[in-house]
This record gives C-alpha cells, structure tokens and sequence, in this order.
C-alpha cells in the first residue's frame, strides 16, 4: 500500500521510538519527539506501540493514500480532513482508497503523529526508522518529506485497533511546569542562580528544532567561567552556553557537549517538551530522582488504563 | 544525588571516581576534574567492560575525556543498580594497556584547497606549513570518544606546539573528510557540516557510512596515525572509494 505526499508539511519526518545504542559513535537517538502521542496513535491503528509513523511540525502534511486503510492522528489539534469530512484525533479512522487526508495548522501543540495500519515501511538503519536530519539518514532518505514522495505502508499485524475510553486522553497533562532532577553540573551554579533557573518563566524560540528547545529569558549564569571538559548529555538535559540563555537538548542532540547543564527534564515529561511551540512559555519544578521514576510508572499505568475493554 | 566512594556495597572504589545521577535515566561516572594522564586509559576501560556486557537495561554509553555517561532505561533499572555494575567493572580492573585498540591508518592531503587554515596554524605556531604537516602526521594519536555529529572522532595525543584557538566565527559549511584542529585537539570531520575547527587537510576515505556493519570508521580507543598524501593519491582513493 502506498501513500503519496501531496504537500509536505513544515517540516514532516518518518520516526519510531529512536536509535539507541550507537551513542559512543556520536549518533543521537532521534525518534518521536512526542513519544507518547506516537504509541497511543499506533496502538489506534493496531500496529506495535513501536512502529513507524509520520511526525509532523507545526503545519500538517496532505497525504494521499492508494487502497483503503486505517490512520490516526494523535498529538496537537490539526484540523485534519478527509475530503470534506474533519476527522477527530485520536481516533482511528477509515480512509477509502484515493482519499486525500489533509491536515493543517496545528493548535495545542507544536506535533501531530500520523500512524497508519501496517506501520511506515522505510528501511531500518541500525536498527531503527528514524529519520537523523542532521546525519542525514534514517526515514525516507535522511530527509523531511517533500511533495511527490511515495512511502510504503507495511503489512498490518494481527492485532486490531483499539479505542481509547471516552475522556481517557485529558488525563494527560499538555501545560504547566516541567519537572526536572539537577544536572550532573548543577553545582557549577550558585544556589541563587538556580532558584532563579527554577523560579524564571522562559520562552521557547523560534530557533528551537529536534536538537535543542531554546530558551529565552534569564540569563542564567554559572559560578565562574570555566571550561567544561566534554561529557556525555543525556537526552533532556538543560544546559547552558555562555550567553545564559539555556537549551533543553532534545532527541536529534549532540551526545557530547562541553557547557554546564544546570538540570535535567524527567523522562515522563519529555513528550511536553515535544509539543511545546515557539513562544510558548516554559517553567520549570524540581522533583528527586525517586519522584520523576514513579511519574515515568504512573505514565506507563496511565498508557494503559485509557484503552476501552482493557 | 550523588553515589560518592564508599556507598558501594562492597569492593573498594577507583580512588577519585565519582558518580552523580545525571538526570533520571543516566549515571555520570567522573574519574577526575582534570584531563590527567591515564583518565583516558579508565574511561575507555570502563566503556569496553559495559560495553561487552551487552546489558539490555542499558540503552546508550557515551564516552568523554574524562567521563562515561551510562543511559539507562529506568523502568527496569536503578542509579543503584548502575552504581554496583560499574564498581563490580572497576574492581575487575579496567585499565587498558595504553597501546589497546586497533590501528588505523588515515590518508591526508595536507593544505590547498583542503586545508584552507594551514597557514594559519604555521604563522600561529611559528612553523613552516612542511613542519607542521611533519608535526601532525608524526603523532600518535587515539579516539578519546565519538561526539559532535555522527561519526566525528575526538582525538587525544596531538603535538603541543599546533595547538591554536578555532576559529572566531564558524563556517557554515566544512566538507567531509576535513582534518581540523581546535585547541589541543585534532578531529575528522565525518560529514559535511558547519563547524569552527582550522582546517589543514582532508582525508579521501569515508569515515561514516551509516548503512554499513560498522558505520564508523574509527571507535573509542583506536589508535590513529595521518598519513601525509599529494593530491594525485587523494583522487585516486577518493575514486576507489565512489
């Protein structure tokens, strides 16, 4: 089954969960920038959690599908359409063969995940479909997607679509602050300088991508400017340059830098961090180590409890 | 929080290692605030001790100078968890013998064209553009680790005296294959991107090929020498290579 790319989109990419593994050759994960839009969008489909599916930024893409299938749409708001039909998110829906579906602006969130019955088939790269934009490779030719582009949908697998409970999908939380454990240099910073980090209202720029979330608002500065020998970043970490306006490196980061990251965003607000639109304001909580596990357990009881007759 | 010396269990920990949770899912282990001599030995040893134990709660290891970060998938493991496999590693003994690792030959064709800043990095250290070619390709060099972009080699080993500052304002765009100094280190840059590092040659041979076995050309602890080419030999390696 093929599905052809009328419009692109801003900026449109193949993604699955990421590339894990390879960091120690400088490779970044990469993956679904919303991870948790994206499981919840396959599972609508019937496909793994873990499949392939499109993410789209900001301004969705127009896709036309060769036979009938299944899709869903999970994420921000895009006022999707099929024909003249507006179709909800998510749920999954029918799509007849030669059906156009179209979506557009997005409200609510910067990302939508398109996820189609079989799952996107490009070819794995160590291990992966993800597309690295900066490495270029992963997806569909290391690339966003451009109009004239025909992607294959893989075969379905035997498990059918499932239907989220009625208000199941308010349960998670879209707004408000970020949590966050300290930095590995966290101690670089004085004990003023980080209340003031924790008690700032930062705004997401323009300039912000899959690499790093930027920030403006601040400045924020370390104790005294000394060079940080190059270590490893972990993916959410909050680190900040030299101007002091900080960077929440994100899932297409660098996997070495050399400024002081001040924090660290938990793994089960990350998918916050994916939605979060230029000039969006950005605050963040500090929470132990302790705390952000047990959010990562009560997100992954949350993810499944939504479900109808589970 | 930190998992300072003496929390372990039991052993005794590498004096002057220090281990701090780097966020919820990662454990940083410092072997020391400076680049001391033999830092490279341990973080490369301890790299190849986890790396070989193929542990599936551990996602990703990301090697520094003076530092490994270990990603972990935390529904399925502890910073404590973390903390004793990397004592019990340590207690092993994970000092490599300073010649561990392959060696890698790596083709250059100094100055020119493909290396726009040579002269600059003569004037800087009072050199001819010959002496530092002679320079740079008589070091013995070694990957500290992988970062930056896919693939780009972070090399320890270079000679003092072509140490020089990168550039002010980055170029936009720097070609694959260039050779780069910045500060006391020397790097390949594997891929076209910007980057800020004096260029002094370019090297014919492709050092990232994300569709191959091994999709880098050199690894953490390779041990690197330059091979000082003309710019016949570049393009004949360079036709070989497709």
């Amino acid at each position: 089954m093929t599905i052809r790319v009328l419009k692109p989109g801003l900026s449109t990419t193949v993604q699955d969960l990421g590339r894990y593994g390879y960091a120690h050759l400088g490779i970044s994960p990469c993956g679904a920038a919303d991870t948790v839009s994206l499981r919840i969008a396959n599972l609508l489909v019937g496909n793994e959690e873990y499949a392939a599916v499109l993410e789209m930024t900001l301004l969705g893409a127009t896709l036309e599908f060769e036979r009938n299938t299944i899709v869903a749409i999970s994420g921000a708001n895009c006022a999707c359409k099929v024909g003249q039909y507006r179709i909800p998110v998510n749920t999954s829906v029918e799509v007849p063969a030669g059906a156009v579906l179209q979506c557009g602006n997005m409200t609510g969130g910067a990302r939508a995940y398109v996820a189609v019955r079989g799952g996107v088939d490009v070819p794995l790269v160590m291990g992966s479909a993800s597309t690295d934009l900066r490495g270029g490779f992963g997806g569909i030719e290391g690339r966003g997607l451009r109009a004239g582009d025909v992607i294959q949908a893989g075969k379905a697998t035997r498990s059918s679509p499932k239907h989220l409970r009625t208000g199941a999908i308010d349960g998670l939380p879209r707004s408000g602050l970020n949590r966050v454990t300290r930095g590995a240099q966290r101690e670089w910073f004085s004990d003023d300088e980080y209340t003031k980090f924790l008690a700032t209202s930062f705004t997401a720029s323009e300039q912000s991508d899959r690499a790093g979330l930027r920030l403006k608002g601040g400045p924020i500065q370390p104790l005294e400017q000394k060079q940080l020998l190059t270590d490893g970043i972990p993916l959410g970490a909050v680190q900040v340059p030299q101007d002091g306006q900080p960077i929440i490196l994100f899932v297409d980061q660098q996997t070495t830098g050399g400024y002081p990251k001040i924090a660290s965003v938990i793994a089960a607000d990350m998918h916050r961090i994916g939605q979060l639109r230029p000039r969006d304001e950005v605050r963040f909580a500090e929470v132990s180590v302790a705390e952000a596990i047990e959010a990562l357990r009560a997100q992954e009881r949350w993810l499944k409890d939504i479900w109808q007759n589970s | 929080m930190h998992y300072s010396s003496g929390d372990a269990a039991c052993g005794q920990r590498e004096p002057l290692m220090k281990l701090v949770a780097a966020s919820d899912s990662s454990m940083l282990v410092l072997f020391a605030d400076e680049n001391a001599p033999g830092t490279q030995a341990k973080v490369l040893g301890l790299f190849h001790a986890l790396q070989a134990r193929h542990d599936p709660r551990i996602r990703n290891l990301h090697p520094g100078y003076v530092s490994l970060l270990v990603d972990f998938d935390p529904l399925v493991m502890t910073h404590e968890e973390v903390a004793v496999l990397v004592d019990s590693a340590a207690d092993a003994g994970f000092d490599r013998p300073p010649d561990a690792g392959n060696i890698v030959d790596i083709p250059v064709c100094y100055g020119g064209e493909f290396g726009p800043d040579l002269s600059d990095v003569a004037a800087h250290a009072h050199l001819s553009e010959d002496e530092v070619v002679r320079i740079h390709a008589g070091g013995d060099y070694q990957v500290a680790f992988l970062g930056f972009t896919a693939g780009f080699a972070y090399l320890s080993g270079m000679p003092e005296a072509l140490s020089m500052p990168r550039l002010a304002t980055p170029r936009r765009a720097v070609a694959a294959g260039s050779v780069g100094i910045a500060g006391g280190q020397t790097g390949i840059y594997p891929t076209e991107t910007p980057g800020g590092w004096r260029l002094i040659g370019r090297t014919p041979l492709r050092m990232f090929d994300p569709k191959a076995g091994q999709p880098t050309r050199v690894v953490p602890g390779d041990r690197v020498r330059f091979v000082s080419i003309n710019s016949t030999e570049y393009e004949r390696l360079a036709q070989e290579r497709g």
